[in-house]
């Protein structure tokens, strides 16, 4: 068997004869030439696997693994229990693509249908999908979500004060659509409210907020859905849903869809990825809620069995019916987040959540008051903030690293727009988890304070 | 396939009944029968105004979501109670299960739809194209 099936001359030249190019140059013409690779991959021989090992084992040493880790900005170094771990690595799971004979895979199929469970209670809404690739993409189903219930809608609002990930790709996902997306200003590290109410008109189909937002305050939603709602928009609110076991629910500040990225609960923050995105709705919305929904039902002889369900408006029916391009999901991930939400409990995420903002708190008010780095304002935050340092951050970070800490974030190359003017190249974002101790918190200080003297 | 005489029919498989100013707009009986078990009805807004041929409605059945096309123009008077708890009615009763009451801006556009006969040689050759 070969393995892989390539076109033949005659595929090729009948495929460009039908698209109208004369040849592969011309049709890959868009792509700028120096995106374009004019030789062979410069691909190693094949090697021994001893050798193998050996240098990537090298490679691998040049981590850094042993820093105390402060950095947040999305992605954060929670505590996961040892039971993630152990059903993750387990091959049923571990191994399998995505189920095309879904209901055959009950095992798969009821993990997701825990999911969803738990991510309705957290969010305090009543219908889940099965997950998708993160958060970013999640926000973007969310808009899309909108904009196909809102009628004769075509605008999409969001916050400056949104991951600027999220931003960039909202701002892909629809370019070249008939979308207007428009940014909602901020001032003082939060959504301006102000600028959110010359914006909100009919025809608006979502805000889309986030709480705790980008620099981790938390925004005030306070009569923020009746606004929205007035205008006959949608409140689509993202949030930590880790944040979700102290603060309360989207759902509960009625929000109608809430879309976010769930790797604080169970996903390490590798190196970036991957994470899982959440995307949870009221029942309203059920039936053009994007992606896979596993659904509970019963087998004919009366037994509880799960089913893939209300697929009518996936792509792989319909084509040009469906409401997303989204087909699959993030099943592992996702399996993940079943598994350490289960494993510690309603108490457990209570709890996770509470002492990270305890510690947060703890580290912004030592570091305000002994140190010349200054948290930046006086807003009510979660776990994560701006801390302004007296000059540039680069060789601060670079002098606490080789003091063992991974002290946060420079916001100059995330987000240099939701700084005050001119002082992004000063501003660190400074996040703490529950798996902080006592004594690497006041280590941090210290080190700062000796750093900054 | 069932093709009561006294309705008219659109080449999209919508069935109208005209009382007066209004039209009952429904989906055949083939049209039901190709769709499969229905699940789902999005219905239009009630006073929207449509036009002749404009998708205004969606049916999701196990296999799909169809869109439905008004046959005649004017503004949509009511829906159908009826089908938001039972869409299965469709299936069972599709001559009565009225989807939803146009009251027409236009009633000459009745005479551009098909009668039953002509309705049902255009799904023989619906049938035949495929």
């Amino acid at each position: 068997m070969f393995p892989s099936l390539p076109h033949t001359e005659e595929d090729l030249r009948l495929m460009l004869e039908t698209v109208g190019a004369a040849g592969l140059e011309e049709l890959f013409a868009d792509v700028p030439p120096e995106l374009r690779l004019k030789q062979p991959l410069a691909i190693p021989s094949a090697r021994a696997e001893a050798d193998v090992y050996r240098r990537l084992s090298a490679l691998a040493a040049a981590n850094r693994t042993d820093a105390v880790c402060f950095l947040g900005g999305g992605s954060y170094d929670h505590l996961i229990p040892a039971t993630v771990g152990a059903v993750l690595g387990r091959s049923e799971f571990y191994t399998a693509y995505t189920p095309y004979q879904a209901e055959i895979s009950q095992g798969v199929l009821q993990a997701i249908f825990e999911y969803q469970s738990l991510i309705c209670a957290l969010t305090g809404l009543e219908v889940s999908n099965a997950s998708l690739y993160d958060g970013a993409t999640a926000a973007c189903e969310a808009a899309s979500l909108a904009l196909n219930s809102v009628r004769r809608s075509r605008k999409v609002l969001y916050a400056r004060t949104l991951h600027p990930h999220t931003r960039r790709v909202l701002a892909t996902h629809f370019s070249g659509l008939e979308v207007e997306l428009e940014e909602v200003a901020s001032a003082d590290g939060v959504m301006d409210r102000g600028d959110l109410r010359r914006r909100l008109a009919p025809g608006t189909a979502a805000l889309i907020v986030q709480s705790p937002n980008f620099l981790g305050y938390l925004e005030d939603l306070t009569g923020l859905a009746e606004e929205v709602h007035a205008a006959g928009a949608l409140l689509v609110q993202s949030a930590d849903p880790l944040s979700l076991g102290a603060l309360r629910s989207p759902g509960d500040w009625g929000a109608d869809v809430a879309a976010g990225d769930a790797q604080p609960c169970g996903l390490p923050p590798y190196f970036g990825g991957p994470t899982v995105g959440y995307l949870a709705a009221r029942q309203a919305l059920l039936h053009r809620l994007p992606g896979r929904i596993a659904g509970e039902s019963v087998d004919r002889d009366g037994r509880r069995a799960f089913v893939l369900t209300l697929q009518a408006r996936e792509q792989h029916i319909k084509r040009e019916r469906a409401t997303s391009n989204i087909c699959s999901n993030q099943a592992l991930a996702a399996l993940a987040v079943a598994v350490y939400l289960v494993s510690v409990g309603k108490r457990g995420l209570s709890e996770a959540a509470r002492q990270s903002a305890a510690k947060a708190h703890y580290l912004a008010e030592r570091l305000g008051r002994e140190t010349r780095a200054k948290p930046l304002t006086g807003r009510p935050f979660f776990l994560e903030f701006p801390l302004a340092l007296p000059g540039p951050a680069a060789p601060v970070l670079k002098r606490m690293e080789e003091q063992g800490f991974f002290a946060g974030l420079p916001l100059d190359g995330l987000a240099p727009e939701v700084a005050p003017a001119g002082a992004a190249e000063r501003i660190i974002l400074v996040a703490v988890t529950e798996k902080r101790t006592r004594e690497e918190l006041d280590r941090y200080v210290d080190t700062m304070k000796r750093i900054l003297k | 396939m069932v093709t009561p005489k006294e309705l008219k029919y659109a080449k999209t498989h919508e069935w109208v009944r005209a009382e007066g100013p209004l039209a009952f707009v429904g989906i055949t009986d083939y049209a039901q029968e190709s769709l499969g078990d229905i699940v789902y009805l999005e219905p239009p807004e009630a006073d929207q105004e449509v036009k002749r041929g404009e998708e205004v409605a969606t049916i999701e059945s196990v296999k799909a979501a169809s869109p439905i096309y008004t046959p005649v123009s004017g503004k949509i008077e009511r829906l159908n109670p009826l089908l938001e708890k039972k869409p299965e009615l469709i299936n069972q009763k599709p001559y009565e299960a009225f989807l939803f009451v146009v009251r027409m801006s236009d009633p000459s556009e009745l005479a551009g739809l098909l009668d039953a006969a002509g309705y049902e040689s255009h799904v023989e050759q619906e049938k035949a194209a495929h």
